[in-house]
């Protein structure tokens, strides 16, 4: 079996009006270049599922987005995320806005194929005033009243990992796996980005095989580009790239995305797109963020 | 035998007094979302509460309190178990976590908003963070906050904007809940420390810091405020603390969390 495929074939398996969820959390161990073929894509009214960074504000402000179910969308060390900011400014998009650990339990639903997890999270919030589709209901078990966290069902989803082999085992050695196997798990399709392809045999060496959190049969597809989280983070191999979401974050104020997309996207592949941010060595050299 | 720190800033007494909100927590993670509070239950953790479970804002449990600066890619530190972000939502759902963070609204009943400001859920004026984690840190565990300019602005009349925490509001009390079961700990200001232990659960002033009135906090705040009979003066650092605080932050980020960094005793 090999599921090594580009980028560009790879997003060909989405279609207008899906569901896509988005692995890492903020500026860290985002599938980027998936992100950026989206935005090269002729694909529109997605419904993105994140714990957000520059791939939803990307995404909005490239118009391929029709609804955000997200907890939070932040760049950390600028805490706004400046292209989602001004799309919920301008009201370009839906939204459904729920607490980091719903989202948790929907993918759980999802991954799980039960159609909701009771919790008391939500409960005393404007979070289940708003989100018109969350349901609140009895306990058999007790008085209380509980909030039904939905299944977040997802067509797709995109993730980066480490190194994978073309069956689709996927390593992760960050010291966070933050949802990604849940995103994998909560998925028909999951197109996984990697920094280097590997032959089966390097699982079973060391520890190597603990760091593969979840099943091959998870994986739909592999597509190797090394760097392919920039500018976000793939720790321990590189940090994000500060400068660069300083430059981004910039162009919001001034310029707009099309700036931004005409000096690093549109009309340019990945290698084009990495050769202007200062080349592949430069992204694997920056350095770990300290917290 | 402790002795008071002469000269401090008002961000070192706010994070002695912060630290102080963690004292008989036991064994519970303490989180502090920003320098700040992040630093306040750092201190807590060295002095008044050694109990206390810490991670290193990243992925793992450490068992002494990181710097917050002057630390470099790479540097060692006492990693005592994994936390990568699902597991921390085993442990807030446990109710094993006491969290300070710094809400961009606050309400009467103790309600929170760090989502968005104004207009609509469909159109806000000012979009911001999202609710991110507080609707079930507020449902799950104890909550402390941290408000570095004390302002109408924050302490808003009615109710905040987008109701991220829940608190002590009848009106949103969830069926078969008490106010027993929510538990909002001590609001650290620019200008004073107060609780959520006034009648019905109002905001009561507990110390104000050293050169502030009642009317300077009741002037600043959009509701009306219970007053504690005894109301004191914020306890000045000791040098202890002040030694550990500066251990913790060789590089001086606490003292660009308030503005013009003002000092302690402004009498």
């Amino acid at each position: 079996m090999d599921k090594i495929v580009s980028a560009k074939d790879a997003i060909a398996q989405i279609s207008d009006g899906m569901t896509v969820g988005v692995g890492g959390w903020g500026p860290r161990r985002k599938p980027m270049a998936l992100i950026r073929e989206i935005i090269r894509s002729d694909l529109k009214d997605l419904t993105i599922v994140s714990y957000g960074g520059a791939d939803v504000g990307m995404l909005c402000a490239a118009g391929k987005v029709k609804k955000v179910i997200f907890a939070f969308v932040s760049l950390d060390f600028i805490p706004l995320e400046p292209y989602f900011r001004l799309a919920r400014q301008n009201a370009d998009i839906d939204i459904m806005e729920i607490d980091e650990g719903m989202l948790l339990l929907g993918l759980r639903a999802a991954a799980w194929k039960i159609p909701f997890i009771p919790t008391s999270v939500g409960l005393g919030t404007d979070v289940i005033k708003n989100a018109s589709d969350l349901a609140i209901i009895d306990s058999p078990y007790d008085e209380k009243e509980w909030v039904a966290m939905p299944a977040l069902k997802l067509d797709v989803s995109l993730v980066h990992v480490d190194k994978a082999d073309k069956r689709g085992v996927c390593q992760i050695k960050g010291p966070d796996l933050y949802m990604d196997d849940w995103f994998a798990r909560a998925a028909e399709i999951t197109i996984a980005s990697c920094e280097e392809t590997v032959h089966s045999d390097y699982f079973s060496g060391a520890d190597e095989a603990r760091f593969v959190h979840w099943e091959r049969s998870e994986t739909s597809a592999v597509v190797p580009i090394s760097g392919g989280a920039h500018p976000s983070s793939c720790a321990p191999l590189y940090g994000f790239d500060v400068e660069h979401f300083k430059e981004y974050n910039a162009t919001a104020k001034e310029g707009g995305f099309d700036v931004y997309s005409g000096t690093y996207i549109d009309g340019k592949d990945e290698s084009e797109y990495q050769e202007a941010v200062g080349g592949l060595d430069a992204i694997i050299s920056l350095p770990l963020p300290v917290y | 035998m402790t002795t008071t720190a002469t000269e401090y800033k008002l961000c070192e007494l706010m994070i002695c007094a912060g630290a102080d909100a963690f004292i008989g927590n036991g064994e519970v993670l303490a989180t502090g979302i920003g320098v700040i509070p992040r630093l306040a239950a750092s201190l807590a953790m060295k002095t008044s509460n050694p109990n206390l479970m810490m991670t290193d804002s990243e992925a793992w449990m450490v068992s002494e309190p990181n710097a917050i600066s002057g630390r470099k890619p790479g540097d060692g530190q006492h990693k005592e178990s994994w936390m990568g972000f699902s597991r921390i939502f085993d442990n807030v759902w446990g109710g094993k976590r006491h969290a300070m963070v710094g809400p961009s609204q606050v309400d009467q009943f103790g309600q929170t908003n760090i989502s968005a400001l104004g207009g609509t859920y469909g159109q806000p004026k000012v979009q911001m963070l999202g609710v991110r984690g507080f609707p079930g840190n507020s449902i799950s565990h104890k909550n402390s906050f941290c408000v570095p300019a004390h302002s109408k602005r924050v302490f808003v009349g009615g109710e905040c904007d987008v109701v991220c925490s829940i608190g002590y509001n009848p009106e949103r009390l969830p069926k078969g809940y008490s106010f027993e079961d929510i538990d909002l700990g001590l609001v650290i200001t620019d200008l004073c420390v107060m609780d959520w232990q006034g009648p019905n659960h109002q905001l009561r002033i507990l110390s104000l810091h050293p050169g502030i009135s009642v009317q300077n906090v009741i002037d600043n705040t959009g509701f009306e405020l219970s007053i504690s009979d005894s109301v004191s003066t914020t306890m000045a650092p000791t040098k202890e603390q002040m030694a550990i605080i500066e251990s913790l932050d060789s590089k001086g980020l606490r003292y660009k969390q308030l503005l013009n960094n003002p000092a302690g005793d402004r009498r």
